[in-house]
């Protein structure tokens, strides 16, 4: 399709419109951060460029100082914690798994490659509630924070698919040479499938980044509590401190943005391609 | 880079069919210890789902026919289908359920096709050869790597019930000062509209990058030729377009669909701290959460997980058979 330059022009005003209006709450979000609290909650002035300090995130970072307040580093440590151990387990155990049960051929493969697929159907909230009470004597720990969102169905599932299609003569060749299939996996297997360590790593980061229910469930003590749990808190305080409270935000949200900055490519190409093929 | 001998044979081992076959005879033992590599390999994951998926899933079913109370002197007792006839029938108890299930009856209903709609037009305006166009994805998925907490905390400013609130200060001023403070949370319907907008808003992009997948998978032979035919915009979309992503689009509405029966974390952030109509807005999810952990009953609780269960894959079933007769055309 040809396109003339004022057809260009029109495309890229509609575009930008329906951005900036779309990108509005995220502005405020940044823009409140820098503001005294008193400008934040302030009608449209919110978003006017003024009266900008560093004074939140001071505040935010001094004002968690003690036991019964937790520590902010405290609630940011807990969260890059929890998403490395669910991240980096993820994916060595889910991308075993995967080549286990689409690659290696044994009786009862593909009867437990399916029990896999009907466990993909079970939403983590429909064994919220159950696993609550069976591990209700573990509450406030890292470990029950962590441990049950390693091994993940729907990962098993994005590796296997893509496992599958690659040609089975590397295999082979790898495997004429005496390399065992542990040995096959790992050194040839891997390598050659970054596109979705890559794109299942930037999912379950993602997931486990804003993971709500289950701290709501399990934690109370502030020195185990991960930052969506404590912002929660914080803005259900009165009164609210607003400014502080979005400061705390984007410090929330900071880490994911890199993240995205950063692997964007891999992600939309993951989400995208697991779709299609799905 | 030396390799033994058999490294070499085993490139041309694919294309000449012989000497593969010959390379069958050392297999059958190979394969026997398969089983336990396969076995091995899979395993951490398997313990993993079987204790933290499969066991508490079937323990909620086992809960459900039980009064059980957390932290409760008493043993839990049989309690046959009580708690379900509770839910659903008891003129006393089963209100909040009921509610719960409508409210996201609901929100399902307006989501499901508004999002659908919302990203499929946004892929499709986004699917152009432009400079810069990778700018505009990434802003419309922005929020997409926003958590709800916090999505939910800014949208909590935004309706402030104040006349310093970001959307009654707006309609203030595009009113010539006609309009008062409104209160957007905790009126009960603008309460579950707001839930709506905001759960939108941060979901739409991970749709809309779904379908713009699909839509470039369209080879581009097949506009020029609507194009030729002199076929109109609408004509190109309704027969070209839409056909092409269809599966795609079964995909999403599925994927939409099992998303907005799990809502969760914006109801329960805007309960707590928003002053949001907590009747109006009470989700299954929601209603299951607070019979666990506020009322510490844990029977009844899981009879709410497991109708929802039950729910979801109802869901998965009538569009999975939506999928298949639509490929028997």
């Amino acid at each position: 399709m040809t396109r003339t330059p004022l057809r260009r022009f029109l495309d890229y005003a509609v575009l930008s419109v329906l951005a900036f209006i779309f990108v509005l709450p995220v502005l405020y979000l940044i823009l409140g951060s820098f503001k005294p609290s008193d400008q934040v909650l302030n009608g449209l002035t919110g978003f006017l460029p003024t009266h900008l300090s560093l004074a939140n995130y001071t505040a935010v970072l001094d004002s968690f100082n003690s036991d019964a307040t937790g520590y902010f580093w405290r609630f940011m440590g807990v969260s890059l914690l929890l998403a490395t151990v669910v991240v980096l387990g993820g994916m060595i155990v889910n991308s075993m798994a995967a080549y286990g049960l689409a690659r290696l051929r044994w009786k009862g493969q593909r009867a437990v490659f399916a029990l896999v697929l009907l466990l993909m159907l079970v939403p983590f909230e429909a064994v919220a509630v159950p696993l609550f009470y069976m591990f209700n004597d573990q509450r406030n720990t890292i470990y029950i924070q962590a441990v049950p969102f390693i091994a993940n169905a729907f990962s098993i599932y994005q590796f296997a698919t893509f496992f599958r299609a690659i040609p089975p003569s590397i295999e082979e060749a790898a495997r004429i040479d005496g390399a065992g299939p542990w040995r096959t996996f790992f050194a040839i297997i891997v390598p050659m499938s970054r596109p979705v360590f890559a794109s299942v790593a930037i999912l379950t980061f993602l997931t486990q980044w804003g993971s709500f229910l289950w701290p709501v469930l399990m934690v109370s003590d502030p020195s185990v509590r991960p930052l969506p749990l404590e912002i929660s808190v914080f803005q259900g305080q009165m009164p609210v401190d607003w400014g502080q409270v979005l400061a705390f935000g984007v410090l929330l949200v900071l880490p994911v943005l890199i993240v995205f900055a950063f692997f964007q490519r891999w992600f939309v190409q993951g989400v995208a391609s697991s779709a299609v093929k799905g | 880079m030396k390799t033994v001998e058999p490294a070499a044979a085993a490139p041309s081992g694919r294309d000449q069919s012989r000497p593969a076959a010959r390379t069958r005879s050392p297999r059958p033992p190979r394969r026997n210890r398969d089983w336990v590599h396969g076995l091995l390999m899979s395993a951490p994951a398997l313990t993993g789902l079987i204790a933290f998926v499969g066991v508490p899933f079937v323990y909620a079913v086992v809960l459900s026919f039980y009064n059980v109370r957390l932290g409760s002197p008493l043993a839990p007792t049989f309690f046959g289908l009580e708690q379900y006839r509770r839910l659903f029938t008891d003129p006393d108890m089963s209100g909040p359920f009921l509610r719960a299930l409508l409210n996201n009856l609901t929100f399902a209903v307006v989501v499901v096709p508004v999002q659908t709609g919302l990203a499929l037009a946004l892929a499709i305006l986004l699917n152009r050869k432009l400079k810069a166009i990778g700018v505009f994805r990434s802003l419309f998925f922005l929020p997409v790597v926003f958590p709800m907490a916090l999505v939910a905390v800014i949208w909590r400013l935004i309706l402030a019930r104040s006349g310093d609130g970001l959307l009654n200060s707006a309609l203030h001023v595009v009113s010539f000062g006609n309009w008062g403070a409104f209160d957007w949370l905790g009126d009960g319907f603008t309460a579950m509209a707001s839930i709506i907008v905001l759960s939108i808003w941060q979901g739409v992009g991970f749709q809309m990058v779904i379908l713009l997948a699909g839509l470039q998978q369209i080879p581009g032979e097949l506009y020029e030729a609507a194009e030729l035919d002199r076929a109109s915009r609408w004509q190109q979309f309704r027969h070209v377009t839409l056909p092409g992503i269809r599966g795609t689009l079964v995909f999403v509405v599925m994927l939409t669909s099992l998303l907005s029966f799990r809502v969760f974390d914006q109801v329960y952030v805007l309960v707590k701290g928003g002053g949001l109509d907590e009747e109006a807005t009470r989700t299954v999810m929601y209603q299951a959460v607070t019979t666990a952990f506020d009322q510490n009953n844990i029977g009844q609780a899981s009879a709410i997980t497991v109708v929802f269960f039950l729910i979801v894959v109802a869901l998965t079933l009538i569009q999975r058979r939506a999928v298949r007769t639509g490929n028997e055309d």
